[in-house]
């Protein structure tokens, strides 16, 4: 088949997360992918968004060409509406402020826990990673949307270490973990569209990206998967959708 | 696992022991870091590489401290830097690279995939939870996260209890009182009235913690200034012990609204010490920590076209 694409992997990863936000949500955004999907979606459909960051940004306002290198930088207080600190940003998550969290990913497993902090045994670390920052906090207290490339040893059946819970081992764990609210709701790769399962809380392939097979979802996924019963296909990248976010990254720093 | 939680007597008692009265603290950076003893929790201010207290970190690596435990709410090279020199084998955070542009941080995964130094891994919320903790005068604080995670299994001064009024899962997490704070503001009176523009962080519940605050500032400005805003102080002059005057204080790193991190040296640094996170790093630390005769002379080294384009761009962050 020829790849008549006319994106790279990380412009469809911005443009489909940017369709999972709706307009009058407050969203908790990390810096990269989720930054500028949720500035693309403001700038689209949703003009009420509202963006938060770690570093204690409210109403966060990204400027094309401007984008900030971490969301702990000067550049995000930019024609923000309030800036707070660190912990008391934080404390609006745990209020229940927040309606999705939204972050990259480098490690997920089956039931949506993402690890940033070990490979191998904690104790003895094969590799140290550097930790949660604030995923931990955005993952336990609000919907999260994950945005990530999508490898096999990315996608494996369990992580090493839990550094954001998902659903935990599934079922009603995460529940009764001590976590009542929120959990995974969306992941989002160059290939497809995940949700979980309203039962076991098993990731679940709900949408084919443009000309990407089943099979090279599961090729490229370290454990079995399931397909959604009414299994779509994504609608490609609009040139709208292209063009908007193109002029926020004019120097493809996160688009590649 | 001891958490370190001091009993409320002794804490206090610590307070009432400082003399809070109004009065002048202008001193070197060699005079203010002898505030500072060998095995001393310190408690950094800024977060990643923002309003880093660079210069009194520059000094306590010069003054060859030892076995410092250091806490932060996120850490990036400040913590290469401590770990590399010897001056902390122990840092508490969230989370530790060498910043986002540079992915992580080789000097770290080096000592502590050695097992010579520890990272001990908090979610960011509850390093500032123990801050405040700390701030406020209680042993703990209850959070929702954490909960369920890895982070808390491996956290066992964190104590899960069933909450007294709803039965719900909460984590307490241990106050953090620091025996020294270090902080870079951006202006600050003689006194140490302390004012901070941008973003705080966690820094005003760290100043209120800690039992001793060093403070460095771009600039000291007379205290008729710091009265013409009081909206503006962020951290009262009581809760300092030392006020050093140091432009680009925060070098390499950002000073909000003065200037953005110097990114050439950055990207240089990262190169070096990725290479060969012992040797490599001892001859940064050689060239640019012990051999420069002052700080400014460490500035002169980074080099004055990339401290002044900092400048431009940190400056001009707000022009339009």
């Amino acid at each position: 088949m020829t790849d008549t694409r006319n994106y790279t992997a990380s412009e469809i990863l911005a443009v489909l997360s940017s369709r999972q936000l709706t307009d009058g949500q407050v969203v908790f955004a990390g810096v990269g992918i989720p930054l500028l999907a949720a500035t693309l979606a403001q700038r689209l459909d949703c003009p009420g968004l509202t963006i938060l960051f770690e570093g204690g940004v409210v109403g966060a306002f990204v400027e094309p060409g401007k984008l900030p290198p971490s969301t702990n930088d000067q550049r995000c207080t930019k024609r923000a509406n309030m800036v707070l600190g660190s912990a008391d940003v934080l404390l609006l998550l745990q209020r229940g402020y927040v309606d999705v969290g939204f972050m990259g990913g480098a490690q997920i497993d089956q039931f949506g826990n993402l690890n940033s902090s070990f490979i191998g045994d904690p104790a003895h670390p094969k590799t140290r990673l550097p930790g949660t920052g604030g995923g931990n906090d955005i993952s336990s207290l609000t919907n999260m949307i994950v945005a990530m490339k999508h490898e096999k040893r990315r996608f494996v059946e369990q992580v090493d270490f839990i550094t954001s819970p998902g659903f935990i081992r599934g079922g009603r764990s995460r529940a009764e973990s001590g976590l009542p609210m929120g959990g995974m709701f969306r992941v989002i790769t160059e290939l497809a569209v995940f949700g979980f399962d309203d039962t076991d809380r098993r990731i679940k392939v709900l949408a084919l990206n443009p000309g990407v097979s089943r099979e090279e979802v599961q090729d490229n996924t370290g454990f079995d998967l399931t397909f959604d019963d009414q299994l779509g296909t994504t609608e490609p990248p609009t040139e709208k959708e292209l063009a908007t976010l193109r002029v926020l990254d004019p120097e493809r720093l996160f688009i590649g | 696992m001891t958490t370190g939680v001091e009993p409320y007597v002794q804490l206090r008692e610590k307070l009432s022991k400082r003399d809070r009265s109004l009065r002048e603290k202008v001193m070197s950076l060699e005079e203010a870091t002898k505030f500072v003893r060998d095995g001393d929790t310190v408690g950094i201010g800024g977060s990643t590489m923002s309003r880093t207290p660079m210069a009194l970190i520059w000094q306590l690596i010069r003054d060859r401290r030892k076995e410092l435990s250091c806490s932060r709410c996120i850490i990036s090279t400040d913590g290469d830097l401590l770990f590399g020199s010897g001056v902390s084998n122990h840092i508490e955070t969230s989370w530790f690279a060498q910043g986002i542009l540079w992915g992580l941080s080789k000097v770290m995964r080096h000592n502590v995939e050695s097992g010579g130094a520890r990272y001990d891994e908090w979610s960011h919320m509850a390093m500032g939870m123990r801050y405040r903790a700390g701030g406020m005068g209680v042993p703990f604080l209850p959070i929702r996260s954490m909960l369920g995670s890895d982070v808390e299994r491996i956290r066992p001064e964190a104590k899960e209890i069933d909450c007294p009024f709803t039965g719900e899962r909460l984590l307490l997490v241990p106050a953090l009182n620091p025996e020294v704070a270090l902080i870079h503001v951006q202006r600050c009176d003689a006194y140490g009235n302390a004012q901070i523009d941008g973003l705080q962080f966690m820094d005003i519940d760290l100043a209120l913690a800690a039992n001793r605050v060093i403070l460095t500032t771009e600039r000291i400005v007379s205290n008729d200034q710091i009265r013409r805003a009081p909206d503006q102080t962020k951290i009262p002059f009581f809760c300092v012990d030392a006020v050093v005057e140091v432009p680009y204080g925060s070098a390499p790193h950002e000073c909000f609204g003065v200037y953005e991190p110097m990114l050439a040296h950055m990207d240089a640094y990262v190169r070096q010490v990725n290479k060969d996170p012992v040797g490599a790093m001892q001859d940064y630390l050689e060239k640019y920590f012990y051999e420069p005769a002052s700080w400014n002379k460490y500035l002169e080294l980074i080099g004055m076209e990339e401290v002044l384009e900092a400048s431009r761009r940190g400056r001009s962050i707000y022009n339009d």
